[in-house]
């Protein structure tokens, strides 16, 4: 597959693997923090962990949408889409993501709602044109990724003239959650936060480009390598990393060049400015209420606000006491070391954050890792077939 | 009995143009006996199932053990590229009584339709069904035909019922895969799961990818006769993709799996696809692939066969069984890592077949 296979190659990977082994000093280990759950499913997907020393160790961040989302915020999109009135228009992966009292949205629909699962947030809008006697809700979720496409479909939705859209809005913002992250003092017992650089986000910085990045490496002198998705890109990312760790900088590099810019998307920027706002504060799942970390619709917009329209309330609902999540999350324990994971805690029957999507770091570590859980760290691959 | 009347009984030609089915299709009068006469009788035409009784009366090789299937199909949408519900239906039929490494001689139709599905569309799903079955030459020798009101069933439902004979000495089973073991796939994976999902109202989009739908019997019958004795087990990786296949090879024989995913074949537009879609190739459904696993010292020689079909063009050594009471399949990455290939986890994509 052309523009893709050249980021997959095991030649490149080798020699990758090589410099990285050569230029990380033996002397001492090195911890980095990949945010994105995209950088997370690359490591595990492609087996990179394979490919580096044991002294790099990375940790899984949370940088997954629908990781973070905290349980109340499904209970009120299962209320919503419950009401006779209403047809909630969902992306996929929502669908089986355990809410309180042992429900999903799949569940909902199942015992009758109308819920639609939907691949682009302009197919909710044509539902919403198809089916005037319908509230339509859009249930949108994501990083500053998916902000845009949630206001291009406002904006449809008000040239249409739709008065059966609105959205229920619950995108959150990447550098607030980075910073939570360095500022979260580690709890009492606890080793300190051992998070030593970032390999950046890469579909998120496209939008925001790499100024907001700054203050990582300026205030808190943590290094930032933006790096794309695919596994070459990753492997790079970390080298850079390691050389600045080396080399005593702390600077925001760009690794993906062929996709972000210095200003990132100044268009996409302006409509999401345009259409929504700050909220005072919102729930992360795995890390708590985090001030200013996440959008709702500006008031001007309030006729396309579901929350608005339907009055919601957000409940608050606890995830299990035993989860590590949190822990997880900041890097504190890894995934094995919850005493939930893999037992009553599995992809099938996920308890926190960090196993209810495949991007997530338990997911992640149980969908295509759990075997080193038995071996060595350093597990050789396995042997080639033929 | 009443004495045969004289007059020849009025036989009104359906209108498959524009006619719809309606309640009286499936009430067992007059409406009922024209749609299985103008529609399935013509379209499956067999000495069994011109009989014309509830059930057909048929011969059995002498000496060989039975194998009998059943299988449902609610494919979603009825047609798609490279196939349609009806030749869907006799192929997986078909295929998974070819996995036992057997013969197939029968098969059996069971249409559940729904209110208002337009004549034209059950009468051309039917002449597909047919066509399959006359040049799998496997018979669909009984059937049935059911109609229920619109809304409780979507468009065409057809239920099958399949049975064939295994030859004495071979003896295939799931839980036979022993360490040391080689494992061939007979051609690219994902084909039928990216036509299905290209022809989705909600998901359209270009692709030249046709569905693999294909019945694989005759591939498994050059196989049986070259090496049978060495077959340990097959298993066509249908829903689920090569991924479940394996993991439940994996714990049906207390073992585990080593596959290289450079030598899994993949087609580039099935990869662009999936690419696309956030899919990975190992989980999404085949019709008309198998996986074999075989004695290692039988591995080239079933390959060269394999290969020589054309069904099994592309055939390839994908990995081998080794001794693991975990029960992972392990698969070396393209890129040189090593990760676990596991159950899928929830549905990738409802209706596959």
């Amino acid at each position: 597959m052309k523009y893709v296979d050249e980021y997959r190659d095991g030649a490149l990977a080798r020699s990758l693997s090589a410099a990285i082994a050569a230029e990380a000093r033996p002397d001492r280990t090195y911890a980095f923090m990949e945010f994105c759950g995209g950088h997370t499913h690359a490591i595990s997907r492609y087996g990179i962990e394979d490919l580096l020393p044991a002294n790099v160790r990375m940790i899984h961040g949370p940088g997954c949408p629908v990781c973070v989302l905290p349980i109340g915020r499904i209970d009120d999109a299962i209320r919503l889409a419950m009401r006779p009135e209403v047809t909630l228009c969902t992306y996929g992966d929502l669908m089986r993501v355990p809410a309180s009292r042992n429900g999903s949205l799949l569940k909902a629909k199942a015992a009758g709602a109308d819920i639609r699962m939907v691949y682009s947030s302009l197919d909710a809008v044509r539902i919403a044109e198809a089916n005037p006697d319908r509230q339509v809700v859009f249930f949108a979720i994501g990083f500053e990724t998916t902000t845009p496409p949630t206001a291009i479909a406002l904006k449809a939705a008000e040239a249409k003239g739709l008065a059966n859209f609105t959205i229920f809005c619950n995108h959150v913002l990447t550098p607030v959650a980075m910073r939570a992250i360095l500022e979260t003092p580690a709890a009492a017992g606890e080793p300190p936060i051992a998070v030593e650089g970032f390999v950046g986000p890469a579909h998120v910085s496209t939008i925001i480009g790499t100024e907001p990045y700054r203050i990582f490496a300026q205030h808190y002198g943590k290094p930032v390598v933006i790096a794309g998705f695919e596994p070459l890109d990753v492997m790079q990312a970390i080298l850079m990393l390691i050389r600045q760790v080396n080399e005593g900088r702390s600077e925001v590099e760009n690794q993906y060049i062929r996709a972000v810019t210095t200003p990132g998307n100044l268009a996409a920027q302006r409509l999401t400015e345009d259409i929504f706002e700050l909220r005072d504060a919102f729930e992360w799942r795995g890390l708590g209420i985090m001030p200013k970390s996440a959008l709702k619709l500006r008031d001007a917009y309030a006729s396309f606000d579901a929350e608005v329209r339907f009055a919601v309330e957000t409940q608050p609902a606890a995830d299990n006491p035993a989860c590590e999540c949190g822990a997880i999350l900041r890097g504190w324990k890894k995934p094995a070391d919850c005493r939930l994971f893999g037992t009553t805690c599995t992809p099938e029957t996920p308890m926190g954050a960090c196993m209810v999507s495949s991007e997530g770091a338990c997911a992640a570590h149980w969908t295509y890792g759990r075997f080193r859980a038995h071996e060595k760290t350093s597990t050789a691959p396995v042997r080639r077939a033929s | 009995m009443t004495a045969q009347s004289p007059i020849k009984a009025f036989r009104r030609k359906l209108d498959l143009r524009n006619g719809r089915v309606d309640m009286s299709h499936g009430s067992g009068g007059r409406a009922s006996a024209d749609l299985v006469a103008q529609i399935f009788r013509d379209a499956f035409a067999n000495e069994w199932l011109d009989q014309g009784n509830d059930q057909a009366s048929l011969p059995l090789p002498a000496g060989q053990r039975l194998v009998m299937t059943t299988d449902g199909y609610v494919v979603s949408p009825l047609f798609f590229p490279g196939g349609d519900i009806g030749s869907l239906a006799v192929h997986g039929t078909i295929n998974d009584i070819a996995m036992a490494g057997a013969r197939p001689l029968y098969l059996s139709a069971s249409f559940i339709v729904e209110e208002g599905f337009p004549l034209g569309d059950l009468d051309r799903i039917a002449r597909s069904m047919g066509a399959a079955s006359r040049a799998a030459g496997v018979p669909v020798v009984t059937g049935d035909t059911k109609v229920v009101e619109r809304g409780k069933a979507d468009g065409v439902f057809i239920s099958t019922a399949g049975v064939g004979v295994v030859p004495e000495g071979i003896a295939l089973s799931g839980d036979r895969a022993r360490p040391g073991d080689a494992v061939i796939l007979s051609g690219s994976i994902g084909d039928h799961g990216v036509a299905i999902m290209s022809s989705r109202e909600n998901l359209e989009f270009e692709t030249a990818v046709l569905s693999d739908s294909a019945a694989l019997h005759g591939l498994v019958a050059a196989m049986v006769a070259a090496a049978g004795p060495s077959l340990r087990t097959m298993r066509d990786p249908t829903r689920g993709g090569l991924a479940a296949t394996l993991n439940e090879l994996a714990h049906q024989s207390g073992v585990g799996f080593r596959i290289d995913e450079e030598a899994v074949p993949v087609r580039a537009e099935v990869a662009a696809a999936c690419e696309l879609l956030g899919l990975d190739p190992l989980y999404v459904a085949n019709e008309g692939k198998l996986v074999a696993v075989v004695a290692p010292e039988a591995a080239e020689r079933i390959l060269g066969v394999m290969r020589a079909h054309p069904l099994g063009r592309d055939a390839a050594l994908i990995g081998t069984v080794v001794a693991d009471e975990r029960r992972f399949v392990q698969m070396t990455t393209s890129f040189g890592g090593g990760r676990i290939v596991d159950w899928l986890s929830g549905e990738q994509l409802p209706r596959i077949c």
